[in-house]
């Protein structure tokens, strides 16, 4: 073992050469189930029956994809997802960009406190607070709305953490000469500073649209009827049991065209996704 | 007094600014400045504070779907100390958390070595591993049980060249969690492997020049250069998925219904269904509390052991 490690090592060549090799498998372990899923939602229903052999060789249809077209629920759950996680993007970035502002550069009584306070609420998991929620949207006939679906997510502390950070990284001075100009807090946090923090509004943005799209527990119990379901919850309630699944080509092409959006958007902003989800789990 | 606050909080910013303070006026603390976070602050009470309160409080009352009934004290805690399939459901998540973590952050730190580079190739398979990351819940577990299905599925297919059987790994008691856990894995390789890269992109290049004309062969660069340089990247990333793995819900309730025989329940499936399907709320607000103080014991780790070595 120790043996095979050293010349690996010392022989530069060779060892890249295992690293690689080591890459590409996994890379095809990573592949291999998506490919699967692609190849079976190009078959028809009934051959797949028969056998999910038949999936290695052609005839290859796209029946399964433009009957989504006309029998899936699909589209309303597209656009419930687009109108929540859209909702909650542009409220999360107004809220949390005032908020930033006013913990990074005002001053007013109990600041620093406060500050503490939101911060100590990045502990809070979502379960924790789960059931009294449900209980309170109840009560305020939240339910199976778009203002239920929304406004938990508004809570989140991170924004207004990754906010406060850039506004203070913003030198002070701009603040000052605005004020010897007489501009107005506001004219300064709308007119000075907020156009230098488009990068965190970006980073923040597709954070919170990408983790909103994706969120599973709250829409589960809080969008119970199948007109108010999410694209993810939605999704989930059309799993059935696979073996007695006679539309298991549907099925599958369901998940590729759920799953591919997302995707889509990830190749072309793949640089500001990265560093939204790695900056937001550093916090 | 007021003024005696105000004064200091003055001296503490223009400290920090590191230049003269600005006419007192300005930078005094006025409630109307408040006015800028207090939209934040009402949603932060209103659907975080409030509800984490009530839910402490619930814990301690006997509720259900018809109202909040008297209180109970410690009754709640007591009952579910007793459930069977509570104490499971903990264990099924430690060991979860177990599968998960270590696999993670091993693989992850070997995706950041192998892919720290600035080729094409290197590019496309950084692009590659993570792009598993931005998909939903939902698309991951669909994947995974078809692969996993027995017969048809992929697994099976892959077997079946080989004339074998495949491993149940949803419908075995003793595999259950192995096969979340490995649609887990799949998911979440993504952002462990992007921590550590930008950890490694800040290791200072004229060290492994150093290095290089010490004549260091890779393997002591590796142990003196790069690995005390990560290791706080390595501690983050160990607690970041301790607390992330720590809430499994989604795959579990998709993947195997927490069964066979709750062998694959996590605590926050017991928690769904105690309080959502059997709408025993103060026991499910109890459990909730229980899984809040394992996360706050993670998150607080996280805070302490990543700060301090920050500030040395």
């Amino acid at each position: 073992m120790s043996n095979a490690r050293s010349t690996s090592i010392m022989g530069r060549e060779s060892g890249d050469r295992v690293v690689l090799l080591l890459v590409i498998a996994l890379a095809l372990v990573m592949v291999a189930p998506v490919l699967w899923v692609i190849g079976l939602s190009l078959k028809h229903n009934a051959e797949l029956m028969a056998n999910t052999n038949s999936v290695f060789y052609p005839p290859y249809t796209i029946t399964n994809y433009i009957n989504i077209l006309g029998t899936s629920s699909v589209f309303r759950w597209i656009l419930n997802s687009l109108i929540v996680s859209g909702g909650l993007t542009i409220f999360t970035l107004v809220l949390a960009s005032l908020a930033g502002y006013g913990f990074a550069r005002l001053n007013f009584p109990g600041r620093d406190i406060l500050f503490i306070i939101v911060l100590l609420g990045l502990a809070v998991p979502e379960q924790a607070v789960l059931i009294a929620r449900h209980q309170i949207f109840g009560m305020l006939k939240l339910h199976n709305s778009y203002q239920g679906l929304i406004l938990p997510g508004l809570s989140a502390p991170f924004g207004v953490f990754l906010m406060t950070q850039y506004f203070r990284a913003i030198p002070k001075e701009l603040d000052e000469a605005a004020l010897l100009d007489n501009a107005s807090r506001f004219t300064i946090f709308w007119k000075v500073l907020l156009p230098l923090t488009v990068p965190a509004q970006a980073t923040l943005g597709i954070f919170t649209f990408l983790w909103s799209w994706n969120d599973y527990l709250w829409p589960l119990i809080s969008g119970t009827k199948k007109e108010m379901f999410t694209l993810t919850v939605g999704m989930a309630s059309t799993q059935t049991n696979f073996a007695q699944s006679e539309g298991l080509g549907f099925l599958m092409a369901q998940a590729v065209f759920a799953g591919a959006p997302i995707l889509i958007l990830y190749l072309f902003f793949q640089k500001y996704i990265v560093t939204a989800v790695s900056g937001a789990a550093v916090r | 007094m007021v003024e005696a606050v105000v004064s200091s909080r003055e001296e503490f910013s223009s400290s920090l600014a590191g230049h003269k303070a600005p006419p007192a006026n300005v930078n005094a603390a006025q409630w109307r400045n408040a006015l800028f976070v207090a939209p934040y602050l009402f949603f932060f009470v209103t659907m975080l504070v409030f509800p984490l309160v009530w839910g402490i409080w619930l814990s301690f009352h006997k509720a259900d779907t018809f109202g909040v009934g008297k209180f109970v004290g410690l009754a709640n805690y007591a009952r579910l100390f007793g459930d069977r399939i509570f104490l499971l459901s903990v264990g099924n998540t430690f060991y979860f958390v177990l599968l998960t973590v270590p696999a993670l952050a091993l693989l992850g730190l070997f995706l950041a070595l192998a892919l720290n580079r600035q080729t094409r190739t290197a590019a496309f398979f950084r692009a590659a591993y993570f792009s598993s990351s931005v998909l939903s819940v939902t698309i991951v577990t669909l994947i995974w049980r078809i692969v996993f299905v027995p017969d048809f599925g992929f697994l099976a297919t892959v077997y079946g060249w080989f004339d074998t059987k495949a491993p149940a790994f949803l419908s075995d008691p003793n595999l259950a969690m192995i096969g979340i856990a490995i649609a887990t894995i799949w998911w979440c390789l993504g952002l462990p492997m992007m921590l550590f890269l930008s950890a490694l992109q800040q290791v200072p290049a004229e060290i492994y020049e150093a290095a290089a004309l010490d004549n260091a062969n890779r393997w002591q660069t590796f142990r003196s250069i790069t690995l005390p340089s990560i290791k706080r990247t390595f501690i983050l990333v160990v607690l970041i998925q301790v607390v992330l793995q720590f809430q499994l819900f989604g795959q579990a309730r998709l993947m195997t219904q927490g069964g066979p025989n709750n062998a694959s329940k996590p605590i926050v499936l017991y928690i769904y269904d105690v309080a959502f399907k059997r709408w025993d709320l103060g026991l499910g607000a109890a459990a909730s509390e229980i899984l809040f103080i394992l996360i706050l014991i993670a998150a607080m780790a996280q805070y302490f052991l990543t700060r301090n070595r920050g500030e040395n």
